[in-house]
């Protein structure tokens, strides 16, 4: 009878509404994610396990030099060797470091420098932002792999080079969302308060912008992320890519390409260039699944009926 | 409006080719000549070449050109290689136009045999929505779309070049080659094209297809008693034009850009296997040549896609 007495709001409510942690939610939501989503997540846990403990996993180093050439699958190497005697296995273990690498990078700084610039233009909302609106217009207009040939025929081909051209050209796509997001996030009073408070730039940006906007930039990533790997993996299969001694997916597709011939007197010789090939289309798939996983929970995607 | 927005950005992309190779480190003619040249005769070969106006005159002097259908002769191929026989180094011109024809005929054929099939597909997923057609098209397009071009291209060779050897691995034409042979001989390159354009364009006319199919007159469509096969065919459709075109005017422009991959594949003499070629000798008149056939193309596509944007939407050529 006596606790009764003292009136308790949590008592009376009964399923007080409990504010989740992060984690929870993340279980909540792990929990109701598609097949297709934990595919996506469990092949990039084991392309990026892989590319983080390459010289952990890869049984021989990745420019080791084998006495035969073109050795076949088995005896010692699983997937052969390569035209001057390289074990591809390994090979193709290191090639997820250097390619996921390289295009992480890059997508990295695309990132970076889009949204910076496409905040402050959402900011400025002057001349400023005609100017770089305009600019971005016209860069978006030329196709990036065109740009990329003469940018890399002028500057040489090296990886550092690719990183940052790349980098740079794609960042118009992240400078077009973060713009057309933080439009209208700018006229919003949290944002006019923080001003009021006499904050800087950089913290508006950061601090109060960025975080409002994050998860179109997410999905954004995630596709020129794919995007990325394939101008990549394109060029380093034309031979002004990512550079040797570096394993990397693409060219060991086109050093390896002959072996296609021999197909018909041993199945295993021809499927060998189609292995880094098809590493790159599995990590693509892999991150379409995801994104259109994230695009599923973060858009209010929910309800429709689909 | 879009048309001098699209000409503007073709010339600043001239601009921002021809600057670029002005800031380049290394020099044509030491290159061409070799370290141990004279200083005389480096001059003099700059000379030749117009190295040593300024940046914009040279480029004036080149757009000027350019507009005459001249693109200046090679780099490459000077007296070095070929010796002394004459005129040392080939016209631009006359190396691009045979190779912009092939992949010209590439390109257009890879588009005839995409184009229909996609649309086909698109709109009888869109039809049969999440039915087991429906879901195995979306998923096998979404493989399709994320391999990349020289993946599909080797799959097919392994098929039907090595494995059972119906066509041909390697696609060499010329000008003697019959329509037929050029038929067969391009078919494994045109069937990659084909491929790799196609599931994006399917998905995209799927996705346009039910976008519209969720809007309030379809609703009425369907409730006034009209099939299946007429909300679709017959309300959606017209409606569903504009974002078609557009996807398909993308497309093309992103096969075009796939050709070049394919076309080093292939070994098909085409104006992308010129252009990596051209990077690698940096041979500069050839690169620009066809970096600019190739973003004019593509804006041009895209310009092209704007424009039958508005014409299939009247209202559009009204701003408010």
């Amino acid at each position: 009878m006596s606790e009764n007495l003292s009136y308790s709001a949590k008592s009376e409510v009964a399923n007080l509404i409990k504010r989740r942690t992060r984690l929870e939610r993340l279980k909540i939501a792990l929990s109701k994610a598609p097949m297709s989503a934990w595919f996506g997540m469990i092949v990039l846990f084991i392309y990026f396990f892989a590319a983080i403990f390459a010289p952990l996993i890869a049984p021989h180093g990745e420019a080791e030099i084998f006495p035969v050439a073109y050795a076949p699958w088995g005896d010692g190497h699983i997937f052969g060797t390569d035209q001057i005697g390289r074990d591809i296995f390994s090979r193709i273990i290191y090639a997820a470091r250097n390619t996921i690498g390289i295009c992480l990078l890059a997508t990295f700084i695309a990132l970076g420098i889009g949204t910076v610039f496409g905040i402050i233009a959402a900011l400025d909302r002057g001349y400023l932002d005609q100017l770089l609106s305009r600019i971005v217009d016209t860069l978006m207009a030329i196709p990036v792999m065109i740009f990329t040939f003469i940018l890399l025929s002028v500057f040489g081909p090296t990886n550092f080079n690719l990183i940052l051209i790349l980098g740079i050209l794609e960042s118009t796509r992240f400078f077009r969302i973060s713009r057309s997001v933080a439009v209208g996030q700018v006229v919003l009073e949290y944002v006019e308060v923080a001003r009021l408070r006499g904050e800087n730039l950089s913290y508006i940006i950061f601090k109060e912008i960025l975080p409002n906007i994050a998860s179109p930039l997410i999905i954004e990533f995630g596709l020129r992320f794919i995007f990325i790997i394939f101008t990549i993996s394109s060029l380093s299969f034309l031979g002004i890519g990512i550079q040797p001694p570096s394993a990397d997916w693409a060219s060991m597709v086109r050093e390896n390409a002959i072996l296609i011939q021999y197909a018909q007197y041993d199945i295993t010789a021809g499927l060998t260039p189609l292995i880094p090939a098809a590493a790159i289309a599995l990590l693509c798939v892999s991150i379409n699944f995801v994104v259109d996983w994230y695009l599923y929970i973060t858009s209010g995607l929910k309800d429709d009926v689909k | 409006m879009r048309l001098t927005l699209g000409l503007v950005t073709v010339f600043a992309f001239s601009v921002i080719i021809f600057s670029t190779f002005s800031f380049l480190p290394g020099d044509f003619a030491t290159e061409i000549l070799g370290q141990s040249a004279t200083k005389s005769a480096v001059k003099a070969l700059r000379a030749e070449l117009g190295l040593d106006k300024p940046p914009v005159t040279r480029y004036f002097d080149w757009l000027g050109n350019v507009f005459q259908g001249d693109f200046g002769s090679s780099f490459s191929g000077r007296s070095k290689v070929q010796g002394d026989q004459g005129d040392r180094s080939r016209e631009v011109v006359g190396l691009i136009i045979p190779r912009l024809k092939n992949t010209l005929f590439l390109t257009g054929v890879a588009a005839m045999l995409a184009i229909p099939l996609s649309l086909i597909l698109g709109i009888s997923a869109a039809l049969y929505r999440n039915s087991y057609y429906d879901r195995s098209a979306t998923g096998v397009s979404l493989v399709t779309v994320s391999s990349p071009e020289f993946f599909t291209a080797y799959i097919f060779i392994l098929l039907l070049a090595t494995l059972f050897p119906v066509f041909p691995t390697i696609s060499t034409v010329d000008e003697t080659t019959t329509l037929v042979e050029r038929f067969y001989r391009t078919a494994l390159p045109v069937f990659t094209l084909t491929l790799i354009t196609m599931g994006h364009m399917m998905r995209m006319t799927r996705s346009a297809i039910i976008n519209i199919l969720s809007s309030e007159y379809i609703e009425m469509a369907k409730l006034s008693g009209a099939s299946r096969y007429e909300v679709v065919v017959k309300h959606a459709l017209p409606n569903a034009w504009a974002p078609i075109s557009q996807v398909i005017a993308i497309n093309l422009a992103y096969m075009l850009i796939g050709s070049v991959v394919v076309e080093y594949v292939f070994n098909y003499q085409g104006i992308g296997r010129l252009m990596v070629g051209s990077v690698y000798n940096r041979d500069l008149p050839v690169v620009q040549a066809c970096a600019l056939i190739f973003a004019s193309t593509y804006v041009i596509l895209n310009l092209i896609a704007d424009l039958i944007g508005i014409i299939s939407n009247p209202r559009l050529l009204y701003p408010k």
